[in-house]
């Protein structure tokens, strides 16, 4: 392949002019994902905060609130997000590998388990809709908790799930540009940057559910 | 013709490589960002300047009298807001952080130039956000956005000015993203950590600060906005939220982002210190470790604005003891620049002007918070012109004498041009004097009882207002003084050598204004910083 009779050239077609080698690249590029990871952590981590602060004074609300989600969805979107690392990982790998086909393939079942998480999400929103638990003017609740306590469950359920599924979405465009670049060959052993500091969003965005699952879903049911 | 022969005389830099509008629109270089930048906060800082003097024009007498109460409201609001946002927090660092952190270290740019351009674009988007929100009729929440103020009482544009907000927000996150990978991954070879210009520690902590605070921001503003329009009851108390919480997320986030603003400020007085006195800063460690210090305990501090907010007596005084706790790297960081000048070999040229400025206000700024930290006192002057009179003391009199201060020692580098060295001292010491007079009598107006944010007020404070509008008048004119005689210097000022200041860095090693790479070579640095000692005698002899 043309890209590998390159390999140990100084002038690299991914290697940027203002760097000196590619290692210099990928700790640079991989440095600045972390770091951009650690601004998505306090991103969340203001919705986390609200979360604790309500459910301490509100833990009755809470507890109500979450029996009205869908723990068999929940739970089953929980498994596809962890198959989707899986396939994820096996992208990255098949990058180092310089496999065009096994990228191909990997990016692709990622993006699949993606859709299907987006589509569960989807179906969930419906239901709550159907149930007037979206908070507002059109909010109802006939529980024992208050009425306004558990809209705020439903208004941290909403914020927090809808802020991750937007991740998501902009998760699976990224899937797509990198199946593209694979496509056309770009990925070689010598680099595959973006796959690898693709991966990374990818299992930070999966990591967020990760906690949102048990937060939102699990609550009160022990 | 004379161009040509320019052209052949001189070897292309960054200004003169390429040319066109679209050679700067789409430009990765560093330095051309940094100039976009630079025209981007001047604009803001004229456009907040202009609500200053509108605030300064209404409480000239007792009575409101020039803007009705709700236009004040909205005035004094947007003067905080773009001033805060959109000058003080990218000043420094977008303009002269872009243009000297890979200079500094060695490099041919920051890591990601592409990221560079796009956070200039979205910090113009979200300025767009807030030119769009002025010209619909303004917001008139404070720039605090406070719960329920924002939420539900008020009836502006406090959607889209949130949004304005987030938007920029990013542009700071990317900036401070930028620097670290930046300094992590590109220093030159034999750049140790501890050769490191302090300029540029103090950016990495700001850095820090940027990419951890900024998204707490970014969060609070979007659940405001979507508080407004989807009905999600976090902070509205009549949908059971509490607006305690959104005072806590703020200021978790915004008064850190006073060291975004100050840590900057703080890396120039390091270099101009050095630079002026002939001498090492004294206690280079010392003064590095301070910036990470005040990086870090900076985020432990935000209660201090909630001492009445009904947070706990317990929670004030731990508050109020890690107020304390932060100002001594700040104190640190003086006592280390007035030792650095201590027996150095100081000329008095217009950069080190401005440095006296900041030294001396910024004590005043620093020690007055002192005062807002102990938490029985801030019972007495919380909510009065003594709180405004201590942040403008650390924002003007701290913040932008480090920016006007670094825009005249790297003029030269920048531009390639000198500007009237007799204009730039006298500009210095009629804002001095112009500052003193505006914010000083302000802190005897809050701790005599005025309150912040009334466009009235009674008939005796009336005697200190006039001396305060007075100052701002005289500020106003030493602002516009460096804006006549750098505009000058752009075209008719003399030819600046590559080091017109006799000074050490890697920055004056190459010519001024630099070539596009910077360096033709990759520098190997062999020395520490401020290597100043023995030069000077070999000069002399």
């Amino acid at each position: 392949m043309a890209d590998g009779s390159h390999a140990h050239d100084a002038h690299h077609p991914a290697l940027q002019h203002h760097f000196d080698s590619l290692e210099q690249q990928f700790d640079a590029s991989v440095l600045g994902m972390w770091a951009f990871l650690v601004t998505e952590v306090l991103f969340f981590g203001g919705l986390f905060m609200a979360y604790i602060i309500y459910r301490t004074w509100y833990p009755l609300a809470f507890a109500e609130g979450s029996h009205h989600l869908d723990i068999t969805l929940g739970a089953f979107n929980t498994g596809v997000l962890i198959a989707s690392s899986l396939t994820m990982a096996l992208a990255v790998y098949a990058g180092q590998q310089a496999s065009r086909t096994w990228q191909i393939l990997f990016l692709g079942l990622t993006l699949a388990l993606g859709l299907v998480f987006l589509g569960v999400k989807a179906i969930e929103y419906a239901e709550k809709f159907h149930d007037h638990l979206i908070p507002g003017a059109g909010f109802l609740w006939e529980g024992e908790a208050p009425a306004q306590q558990v809209q705020i469950f439903y208004s941290l359920y909403f914020a927090m799930t809808g802020l991750h599924a937007l991740h998501m979405v902009v998760g699976a465009g990224m899937l797509v540009w990198l199946m593209a670049m694979s496509a056309r060959g770009r990925f070689t052993r010598e680099w595959s940057t973006p796959l690898e500091i693709g991966g990374l969003y990818w299992h930070f965005v999966d990591i967020v559910w990760i906690f949102l699952f048990p937060l939102l879903y699990l609550l009160g049911r022990h | 013709m004379a161009n040509t022969m320019e052209a052949v005389l001189e070897p292309p830099n960054y200004i003169t490589a390429t040319h066109g509008l679209k050679s700067w629109l789409l430009t990765r270089d560093h330095k051309r960002i940094a100039l976009l930048y630079l025209i981007g906060v001047t604009f803001f800082f004229a456009l907040g300047s202009m609500f200053a003097a509108l605030v300064r024009l209404e409480l000239l007498t007792p009575a409101g009298d020039v803007l009705e109460a709700e236009t004040y409201n909205k005035v004094f609001t947007l003067h905080g807001l773009i001033m805060v946002f959109f000058f003080l927090i990218p000043a420094v660092p977008a303009v002269l952080g872009n243009f000297l952190v890979p200079i500094m270290i060695g490099a041919k740019d920051l890591a990601f130039p592409r990221i560079n351009l796009l956070s200039w674009y979205i910090y113009m988007v979200g300025g767009l956000f807030t030119l769009i929100v002025i010209v619909l009729g303004g917001v008139d929440t404070g720039w605090t956005f406070y719960a329920p103020y924002s939420t539900a009482a008020s009836n502006t544009h406090v959607v889209l000015t949130g949004v304005g907000v987030f938007i920029t927000g990013f542009s700071s996150i990317l900036t401070g993203l930028n620097f670290i990978v930046t300094i992590h991954t590109m220093r030159a070879p034999g750049m140790t950590w501890f050769r490191l210009p302090l300029f540029i520690w103090s950016h990495y902590a700001t850095a820090l600060v940027m990419i951890l605070g900024t998204p707490v921001i970014a969060i609070t503003v979007l659940l405001v906005a979507a508080e407004r329009a989807l009905h999600l009851g976090i902070f509205d108390p009549r949908l059971g939220g509490d607006p305690v919480l959104f005072q806590h997320l703020f200021w978790f986030y915004s008064h850190p982002a006073v060291y975004i603003m100050i840590l900057p400020a703080m890396g120039v007085i390091s270099e101009l210190v050095a630079a002026f006195s002939r001498k090492a800063v004294f206690g280079y460690a010392f003064v590095a470790f301070a910036s990470l210090a005040i990086a870090v305990i900076g985020f432990l501090v935000w209660g201090h604005h909630m001492f009445v907010s009904s947070q706990s007596v317990y929670a004030g005084l731990v508050f109020s003891l890690l107020s304390f706790v932060v100002a001594v790297p700040s104190a640190v960081k003086v006592f280390n620049w007035t030792a650095t000048m201590y027996k150095g070999s100081i000329s008095y040229q217009a950069p080190i002007m401005y440095v006296f400025g900041f030294m001396g206000l910024f004590l005043v700024g620093g020690l007055t918070g002192l005062f807002l930290a102990a938490v029985g006192l801030d019972v007495h002057v919380h909510d009065t012109y003594f709180v405004v009179a201590h942040f403008h003391y650390i924002m003007v009199g701290g913040a932008i004498m480090g920016f006007q201060g670094g825009l005249h020692y790297w003029w030269p580098k920048i531009f390639g041009r000198m500007y009237s060295e007799g204009w730039a001292k006298l500009a210095a010491l009629v804002i001095f004097v112009g500052f003193n007079l505006t914010f000083f009598p302000q802190f005897i107006l809050g701790y005599l009882g005025m309150p912040r944010r009334y466009y009235a007020y009674p008939d005796e404070f009336q005697v200190l207002n006039i001396m305060s509008t007075a100052g701002a008048s005289i500020l106003a004119i030493g602002y516009l003084i460096p804006a006549i005689y750098f505009t000058y210097s752009l075209f008719f000022g003399e030819k600046a050598s590559a080091n017109p200041w006799g000074a050490k860095g890697l920055e004056w090693t190459i010519p001024s204004p630099p070539p596009t790479e910077n360096f033709e070579e990759t520098p190997v640095v062999t020395e520490p910083p401020y290597n100043y000692a023995p030069e000077p005698e070999v000069q002399l002899g």
